[in-house]
């Protein structure tokens, strides 16, 4: 009789964490082919314009080098995600500094310094936008010289990558509502909130090897290509086009990555293909491997936000109604932006009630490098907003924060404003009770209070309530039709075959911990394959915290559907043993050779979504969680310093208390660097602090203890009703921060990240204007390590 | 070129190498340990971390020519024969490690701490590791292998 | 990694006198490098001008700290770790420890040295402020022999420093004197650890009675170089602290303040933060 002690709900030793505390896990700059070449990029020192000309400088000898253009590219000149704006390489326009414009190879790595030194292009410079208002101004205007993105037929217009109208009911009765809404209103409450860029900053940089095979008359006949990367299969889909190829011979491989936070979701379709191409030139293998300094001014980061709010609210705090205009600015190119900005819309309402509600999203085109996915995906930024001001809202009626919340959740049986109805259990009043008691919020709102006037040190309390939704929006995962596949390996142990990655999220524990629950067998005994996509299926990309839900559920059911395969034609006993399974198994592959079972995604319920009126189920699932954040402000240095952290969130199953606690904890540092510490300094759409020394993250020694409580609900969409938890502790500190800096100062702040600088500037503001606050930097003075420009 | 000449992880080791080559690059390219990382090329990250004469630094910011002569201890000397040792067995039990980049240096910036504290306070823990950026764990599950390790009696 | 290692000599004379004699021969042509914190990561961006190189970390003649008994002498080659393990240090001059253990992480400070951090002489260097408070004295060596300087005198300009194309600096002498001194430190970054100063005030003051009988200040990053706010101390000297008093050091402060906006920080908030601070130590005098 085998022991069905669960496995799900324990925390076994992550499955490649071995190799990783040896330093043996490989990494794409560990390693090596033959005959391998190394390859650089040459990138646009403009913001916007034409090439006039590029030259080679002849202090390098050309003969030695392979040099790929635009014009090398055998298929499209595009990176594919949403639409085909995006070139894979310049041509002649540019539309963001660090823009690639050609590649080069060479067998010396240190040789392309020289020659990327030497290449010499001459731009004609024209007129950028670079922030949400610039490009809105250029449209409003009619400013031609700056529509510097012409529209698309997947709902674009001039300098808008998308737009979204979203409705709590039809748009008339909507409208109505909230026409009589703001008539009766009691308070009518605006505000204004704004996010700053994020860099994912991953520890390692992004970096892939290709390979390239042509046949006799030189055309290409397949291309591999491995490396850093969250999503093969985009990757996959990104080489189709550029090479003119079909899929299966375009081979993508993941290597050990070192952190992703979706900063390797959708770049590596571009540094893949620029691989490629130069294989394909040179004819060698090709590495192309960024420095810190190139990855953080050259790729992806979060969508800067602006969301405002108008709400009608009654004296007694009930939401009546509310506007909400969301907007995001994409970058040069659309890349994610659209989903980012579904995303976005979608959680502007956050955990409440609405009786009506209109949210008017759009995504706007500036001249910097193309905006990307980054954990949170568009709705940490939109849930600061309505976090924020929920807190203004109290404020105005003269309740607490905490009474303004509980008279608006949702709960069970509730439709959120998208029209979903809320079966799964939702207890926000419970969460917000016990995340209070927990982090000891009243007897700190009262003791700071007292201690605050006596003290240069102001502290405060503030929380935030939230929810995250798990999986693509609506239909998404119907489109993606992820497939799954477990095989049987020589020695009969079961082997799990998805292109979901490891990043460090443990995707490969997890999986494995389903298959060998669900199969009886020893966790240790259940392998998964690296994601190589001439081995694994399309499981669908590893993002939208759909790896445990949906990924998850599907391994439970294609290893319930091995078992019933074993059990008919192996005469696999019911409740076997291990050793049962692997000698039913084996005699299996003796009779057949191989043993692989498959299956597709299937709902587990009906998930009704319209994408036209941006209505119904959004997401099949929801992780509900409450956040409280402990901050010091010091009032003599004008830092804010958050004390301690509390996190409680409901997230039906936790597959594995070590990994979840992990996420979360890893989450919530991520979003305090967010909030107090990352700014990205642009000047004409150039990141000036590229480096680790300028680009502030928090270190040991700047977190605080971070408390991290779950609650289970289970939830039918995953094993043993796991839902997805990898992004929601991005959604909640920020706006818990900047609460309790409120609570603390009794100054309500309102865009992040909230730097000493900006604090100081409002104080001071108080008896004379503004000055000295973070839009302040002089970005073109580096300080350290970097030539100083005199003072 | 210069010939510089040094012990690895109780391996004596020569090379022909540019003497302001990284000793990170001589110990990944020329030695082929690729255990140590690059995070960022300036002394930052610590993910470059290995033991000199057994003192903690970026090895991204020795030159080659200054190693000559050194006692070197990189990831793979942490361990023996495959055998982990006993912070490397903490961090994998208390889920210090996620996608791992930084591990190598951050384990190595223990084993400094430990044998400076055997008996670290939390604020020490976090001193000594502030130079080892870790982005993925938000360095709780870090702190508690290094307390374990401690507590474990572990150097 | 921004550098073609191969375009870099590195040389790494035996002895001190090796390394001056080889200085002299062809002055200007060689930059010194000791434990690589600064070179090394201007090399990694592609910024290190200098192409000869001379290595001087190994020099013993420069690594030592020295105790007398009016003067504690710190070689140059002395690492920042070195420092905080020092006993004599720890007792009497605290500032210094202190300034020590947050320049760069635990790594880098197995590898910083005093003598760079003084030399590379930025403005938002973390040992000058207490060096320049405690009063400190430079010796520097060439070929042809040692002078010393007092340590105000050695920062002349952004990034320019009082040492000849021959020199190397050998030696920071600090004086055994602070007995009775109240000493305070503080150092505003962008982090807890790990960060560039925006603002750093190191002061210490000999308080008799309630008047104030000695003080000096030291400042990071409000001029172009590590500056003594001299217009403070002489404002705060022979005054009983009170109010008043406090509201005048920060007025001098000010005036003297020239600090910058940069990448880091602005100009603004880092001259009200340097008042604050200084109202700051003002305060704890008080008690």
């Amino acid at each position: 009789m085998s022991d069905r002690t669960p496995i799900l709900g324990t925390s076994p030793l992550r499955k490649e964490g071995r190799a990783k505390v040896l330093g043996a896990a490989q990494y794409i700059d560990d390693i090596e082919l033959p005959d391998m070449w190394f390859g650089a990029t040459v990138r646009s020192a403009i913001a916007r314009g034409t090439i006039r000309s590029i030259s080679f400088g002849s202090e390098v000898d050309w003969s030695k080098f392979t040099v790929v253009t635009a014009g090398d590219i055998p298929g499209e000149n595009t990176i594919v995600h949403l639409t085909k704006d995006h070139p894979c390489l310049a041509h002649q326009r540019v539309n963001h500094p660090e823009e690639p414009i050609l590649l080069i190879a060479h067998p010396e790595k240190s040789a392309l310094l020289a020659a990327a030194r030497a290449v010499h292009i001459e731009y004609d410079e024209l007129p950028g936008v670079f922030t949400i208002e610039e490009s809105e101004t250029a449209v409003e205007n009619d400013d031609a010289t700056r529509i510097i993105w012409e529209g698309s037929e997947q709902g674009g217009t001039a300098n808008c990558f998308k737009k979204y109208l979203m409705y709590s009911g039809t748009a008339a009765e909507t409208e109505d509502g909230l026409a009589a809404a703001f008539e009766g209103a009691d308070f009518i409450v605006e505000g204004e909130y704004h996010t700053g860029a994020q860099e994912q900053l991953y520890i390692e940089n992004n970096g892939v090897i290709a390979e390239c095979n042509k046949d006799a008359l030189g055309n290409v006949t397949d291309v591999c290509v491995r490396g850093s990367m969250q999503c093969p299969y985009y990757l996959v889909h990104a080489l189709t086009l550029v090479f003119n190829l079909p899929s299966d011979k375009c081979r993508v491989i993941q290597t050990e990555t070192g952190g992703a936070f979706g900063g390797k979701e959708d770049f590596p379709s571009v540094i893949g293909s620029h691989a490629a191409l130069l294989a394909m030139k040179c004819g060698h293998p090709v590495k192309i491997t960024y420095d810190r300094a190139e990855d953080m001014a050259a790729t992806t980061k979060r969508h800067p936000s602006r969301t405002r709010h108008r709400t009608a609210v009654s004296r007694d705090g009930k939401l009546l109604g509310g506007t909400i205009d969301f907007a995001i600015d994409g970058g040069a190119y659309a890349t994610l932006s659209p989903v980012v900005l579904s995303r976005g819309t979608i959680h502007a309402q956050g955990p409440y009630k609405w009786p009506h509600l209109r949210v008017r999203a759009k995504a706007m085109a500036t001249n910097l490098p193309p905006h990307g996915a980054f954990r949170g995906f568009g709705a940490p930024q939109s849930l600061f907003g309505i976090e924020r001001h929920m807190e203004k809202i109290a404020k105005v009626v003269g309740l607490s924060p905490e009474e303004v919340r509980r008279r608006n959740f949702l709960s069970t049986g509730d439709t959120t404003a998208t029209g979903q109805l809320l079966s799964d259990p939702v207890d926000m009043q419970h969460l917000l009770t016990r995340a209070l008691y927990e982090a000891g919020y009243h007897d700190k709102i009262a003791r700071f209070a007292e201690e605050n006037r006596h003290s240069t040190i102001k502290r405060g309390v503030g929380f935030a309530t939230f929810m995250h939704g798990a999986g693509f929006t609506g239909s998404g995962e119907r489109r993606l039709n992820s497939l799954v596949q477990i095989d049987v390996l020589p020695d009969g142990r079961p082997r799990i075959l998805v292109s979901s990655t490891e990043f460090g999220q443990g995707t490969n524990t997890i999986l494995c911990q389903v298959g060998a629950q669900t199969l009886g067998l020893p966790y240790e005994d259940v392998m998964i394959a690296q994601p190589d996509t001439s081995l694994v299926p399309d499981s669908g990309p590893t993002v939208a915290s759909r790896t445990a839900m949906i990924i998850g559920k599907l391994v439970e059911r294609v290893s319930v559907q091995l078992l019933e395969t074993l059990r008919c034609r192996a005469g696999l006993p019911a409740n076997h043993t291990a050793e049962e399974f692997k000698v039913c198994a084996k005699q299996y592959l003796a009779e057949h050779g191989t043993l692989t079972s498959s299956l597709r995604y299937e709902p587990a319920t009906k998930i009704y979504w319209d994408d036209e009126l941006f209505h119904g189920d959004a997401y099949p699932a929801y992780a509900w969680a409450v956040y409280v954040a402990e901050v010091a402000v010091d009032m003599n240095t004008y830092m804010a310093t958050v004390t301690r952290f509390d996190a409680l969130q409901e997230v039906g199953k936790v597959m594995h208390p070590v990994l979840a606690k992990g996420q979360v904890e890893g989450g919530v540092a991520q979003a305090i660097g967010y909030a107090l510490y990352e700014k990205c300094m642009w000047k004409e759409g150039r990141m000036m602090n590229n480096q680790m020394t300028n680009y502030i993250m928090p270190t040991s020694a700047d977190l605080p203890p971070i408390h991290v409580r779950f609650e289970e609900t289970p939830s039918i969409h995953g094993p043993s009703g796991a839902k997805g938890i990898g992004e929601l502790p991005m959604d909640g500190p920020a706006p818990a921060i900047l609460n309790a800096i409120e609570n603390a100062t009794g100054v309500a702040f309102n865009t992040i990240p909230l730097l000493p600088e900006d604090i100081f500037e409002r104080f001071t503001s108080f008896t004379e204007p503004g000055h000295g606050g973070s839009e302040e930097f002089d970005v073109t003075r580096q300080g350290e390590f970097l030539p100083e420009v005199l003072a | 070129m210069s010939n510089v000449t040094f012990t690895v992880n109780g391996n004596r080791q020569t090379v022909d190498v540019p003497p302001m080559k990284r000793l990170l690059d001589v110990l990944r390219e020329d030695l082929h340990l690729t255990g140590t990382k690059e995070g960022c090329g300036e002394g930052e990250c610590g993910a470059c971390a290995v033991l000199f004469n057994g003192e903690l630094v970026n090895s991204c910011l020795v030159p080659a020519l200054q190693a000559n002569g050194a006692r070197l201890c990189t990831i793979e000397g942490v361990s023996t024969e495959g055998r982990l040792h006993p912070i490397q067995q903490c961090f994998l039990e208390k889920g210090g490690a996620q996608c791992g980049i930084c591990t190598p240096g951050m384990i190595l910036a223990t084993h400094h701490l430990l044998e400076k504290y055997p008996n670290p306070t939390l604020e020490q823990i976090q001193e000594g590791l502030a130079g080892n950026l870790c982005r993925c764990t938000g360095y709780m599950r870090i702190f508690e292998a290094v307390q374990e390790a401690a507590a474990g009696g572990a150097r | 990694m921004r550098s073609d290692a191969a375009l870099f000599e590195l040389e790494a004379p035996a002895t001190l006198d090796a390394v001056l004699a080889q200085i002299a021969a062809e002055p200007g042509k060689y930059t010194a490098i000791a434990g690589g914190t600064e070179l090394m990561v201007a090399l990694g961006t592609g910024r290190l001008v200098q192409r000869s190189l001379l290595s001087i970390q190994h020099l013993d003649e420069l690594r030592f700290i020295r105790v007398e008994d009016d003067a504690i002498h710190i070689g140059a080659g002395t690492t920042f770790t070195d420092i905080r393990r020092d006993a004599a240090i720890a007792e009497d001059l605290p500032l210094l420890i202190q300034s020590a253990s947050w320049t760069g992480s635990v790594a880098n400070q197995n590898r910083g040295t005093l003598g760079g951090n003084i030399c590379n002489a930025s403005p938002a260097a973390d040992t000058p402020p207490a060096l320049l408070a405690y009063g400190a004295t430079v010796t520097l060596i060439s070929a042809i022999g040692k002078r010393s300087l007092p340590y105000s005198d050695f920062h002349l300009g952004y990034k320019r420093t009082a040492l000849r194309p021959d020199e190397l600096l050998h030696s920071i002498s600090v004086p055994r004197e602070f007995d009775g001194y109240r000493q305070y430190i503080r150092k505003v970054g962008t982090r807890n650890a790990q960060a560039i100063s925006k603002v750093a005030l190191a002061g210490i003051a000999l308080i008799e009675g309630e008047v104030i009988a000695d003080i000096r200040i030291g400042a990071a990053s409000l001029a172009d170089r590590p500056i003594r706010c001299g217009a403070a101390e002489a404002t705060l000297l022979g005054r009983r602290i009170n109010e008043a008093t406090i509201r005048a050091g920060r007025a001098a402060l000010a005036s003297e303040a020239k600090p910058i906006d940069d990448i880091r920080s602005t100009a603004m908030y880092r001259a009200a933060v340097a008042e604050n601070l200084l109202e700051e130590f003002l305060r704890s005098l008080m008690s």
